[in-house]
């Protein structure tokens, strides 16, 4: 069974929210990846995304764009993400997805990628500039090896595309927030709750939201309609921010771990009969 | 996704409808200009001493390049798609020019993104831009020229994507840009073949223009791509050289890849990144290349050449000289490769030339680097 089938399978068992972190691979050092994919594990996550770095990142905001780039500078590829991800399987029991835009995957190829994923220890693939009408190919070159393709729904898909994409995406859905690039945004989108209840009405696969979430008082209220939550240019700009710092993975984790915790508080809050 | 389906189904009812249709042509005669003359080229003709050389005057469309007849066409759909802003990117800025004019005809909101380095090198048609009520947007992201003006228009368009239609200005990004662009540049061809046809009686034997995304060139060849007596050849930028790897020539070094939506010929690393591209037009500085280019070169329906820097600006200067048309630097691309091809042909033969647009962009850039090379400035007396 994929990781990620599993862990949500005993998520929805336990009532809980997946968290889902993203960092962009290589920012500032894969070394440093590494170490905080293990501290995030450590500290709650559930699943994490690895972003695989870009030239020109279109689905994101300028926090991701800058991680990408000095990602690139310092060297980082696709062959060593994948180096990194199998040196820290034996460590690690996340589910771990790589996060890339096509060209990467396709230069690569599909093939060649999904086997060498695998081998590695990778679950899952998003490719935010691959809709499931063009990815025929991904797909077929991906599933006999059990890596699974997460495709995207935003808040302008119909009905008619959230059943197409609920048909063929695997591991989850990936709902995009709002209308736009990733980034941190002080308020989410008004339609949210709706739109995710439309599209839970037409799926029983696990449902993560994304994009535009950055704080735990954010996570909380998705977490309270969604099965998972992804974080990703908050952590981004946390490291940022603290770049060259002692105690960056700490602080990193720490703020993992109150993401986590706001998974949890509106569980809580229901089960207190509220 | 959404936006791309409402807007194939908005073009593809629009194509269908006669209504439309004359509303087109009324604006294309009346507010562009066309049709455009198809100009003999005696003097060069005489000078190169070997195939009769006509220009298709794109250069003479309103705003001084054909992108306007794409452009054109888009807003009429933004107004039946009941959306009240435009965007677009540019690289030369004739695309950003050409959809800041419709846009102030049809009262709409514009903005166009375009890299520093291009605002830089095309300050004229900042102004332009500017005067005609656009917002342009600088592009600070990676090479700072066409891509990055791009990838910022796509973040752009799915932030605003309900108000918004993005008028993509060449045969690039995800479908159904390519298709649609080249229908509406298609007339370029279609007019082409009138013309040479009544002052030649006969169809022509070769047809050569620049290729940056590839909408003059497939606006032209689109028209006789069933006529196999018609030879096709498409100019990239040869930048500083091929072996200088300081090009935008996508079919001499390029690989198969996917960008901006669509796959298709890209220059990229080896690890799929995409490369920076260097060219003195920034019309034609652009990684990748409209995927039906690459289709068409697969068939080997066209042929895919480079002039380098040097040899545009040559060619810019041999034209101003000898015909008295000073082209865009794109444009003199196409005619820099006329100048080797033009000598090694019999008389009899005809040689149509996409004059795309119009020079005075980049007469301050061309001065410069002319200036800077005193062999160039002779080039008429040779």
């Amino acid at each position: 069974m994929n990781r990620i089938d599993e862990r949500f399978h005993r998520l929805k068992g336990a009532g809980e929210c997946a968290l889902i972190p993203y960092l962009t691979a290589g920012d500032p050092d894969l070394a440093t990846t590494q170490a905080l994919i293990l501290e995030f594990e450590r500290r709650g996550a559930d699943l994490l995304e690895i972003g695989v770095p870009f030239s020109d990142p279109l689905a994101d905001g300028v926090t991701i764009q800058r991680a990408s780039q000095r990602a690139l500078r310092g060297g980082t590829t696709l062959t060593r993400i994948l180096e990194m991800v199998r040196g820290i399987r034996a460590d690690c029991d996340l589910p771990l997805l790589l996060m890339s835009y096509a060209n990467p995957i396709f230069h690569f190829g599909f093939a060649r990628f999904a086997k060498e994923a695998v081998a590695a220890g990778v679950d899952g693939l998003i490719v935010p500039d691959l809709p499931p009408e063009e990815g025929a190919e991904l797909i077929e070159a991906t599933a006999p090896h059990d890596l699974h393709t997460v495709f995207l729904l935003a808040p302008t898909s119909s009905r008619e595309r959230v059943q197409r994409i609920a048909a063929v995406s695997r591991g989850f859905i990936y709902y995009v927030s709002l209308r736009g690039v990733t980034g941190a945004r002080s308020r989410l989108s008004d339609d949210l709750e709706a739109t995710v209840r439309m599209i839970r009405a037409e799926t029983d696969k696990p449902l993560a939201v994304g994009f535009g979430i950055s704080s735990p008082a954010q996570v909380q209220m998705v977490a309270g309609v969604a099965d998972g939550v992804i974080v990703g240019s908050a952590i981004v700009s946390l490291l940022e921010r603290n770049a060259g710092r002692v105690g960056l993975v700490k602080d990193a984790g720490e703020f993992v771990a109150s993401l986590k915790a706001a998974t949890r508080a509106r569980q809580a809050e229901e089960h207190r009969g509220r | 996704m959404a936006a791309l389906q409402e807007l194939e189904q908005v073009y593809l009812k629009a194509k269908a409808d006669p209504a439309f249709e004359s509303e087109m042509q009324g604006y294309l005669r009346d507010y562009v200009g066309r049709p455009t003359p198809l100009y003999f080229a005696e003097r060069l003709t005489e000078h190169l001493g070997g195939a009769r050389i006509y220009l298709k005057r794109e250069d003479l469309c309103h705003t001084g390049a054909h992108k306007i007849n794409n452009t054109l066409g888009q807003i009429l759909l933004t107004r039946r798609m009941g959306k009240p802003r435009v965007i677009a990117e540019t690289g030369a800025g004739q695309h950003g020019v050409a959809t800041a004019t419709v846009a102030a005809r049809f009262g709409m909101a514009c903005e166009v993104f375009m890299g520093t380095e291009d605002m830089r090198r095309q300050a004229l048609n900042v102004v332009r831009m500017r005067l005609l009520g656009a917002k342009v947007v600088p592009v600070e992201a990676g090479s700072r020229t066409l891509k990055d003006a791009i990838n910022e228009a796509m973040r752009d368009w799915v932030t605003n994507i309900d108000t918004t239609h993005y008028i993509l200005g060449s045969v690039l990004g995800a479908h159904p840009y390519p298709m649609m662009v080249r229908d509406f540049q298609a007339v370029i061809g279609r007019e082409t073949r009138n013309q040479i046809l009544k002052c030649e009686g006969r169809l022509p034997d070769y047809l050569v223009a620049c290729v940056g995304g590839g909408s003059n060139s497939l606006g032209l060849f689109f028209d006789f791509l069933e006529e196999p007596s018609v030879r096709m050849i498409g100019v990239e930028a040869g930048g500083l050289g091929i072996a200088s790897g300081r090009h935008a020539a996508r079919f001499a070094t390029g690989e198969l890849g996917i960008l901006h939506g669509t796959m298709s010929f890209v220059l990229q690393d080896g690890d799929g990144q995409i490369q920076t591209t260097h060219s003195v037009s920034a019309g034609l500085d652009y990684p990748s290349v409209g995927p039906e280019h690459s289709y068409y070169r697969d068939l080997g329906r066209i042929d895919y050449v480079s002039a380098t820097d040097d040899e545009a600006l040559e060619a810019f200067q041999l034209l101003s000289e000898f015909e008295g048309l000073i082209p865009a630097l794109e444009s003199a691309h196409a005619v820099a490769h006329v100048k080797k091809l033009a000598p090694t042909l019999e008389k009899d033969r005809i040689v149509v030339i996409n004059l795309s647009g119009r020079g005075d962009k980049d007469v301050e850039v061309a001065a410069k680097l002319l200036g800077r090379s005193e062999g160039l400035s002779q080039v008429g007396e040779g």
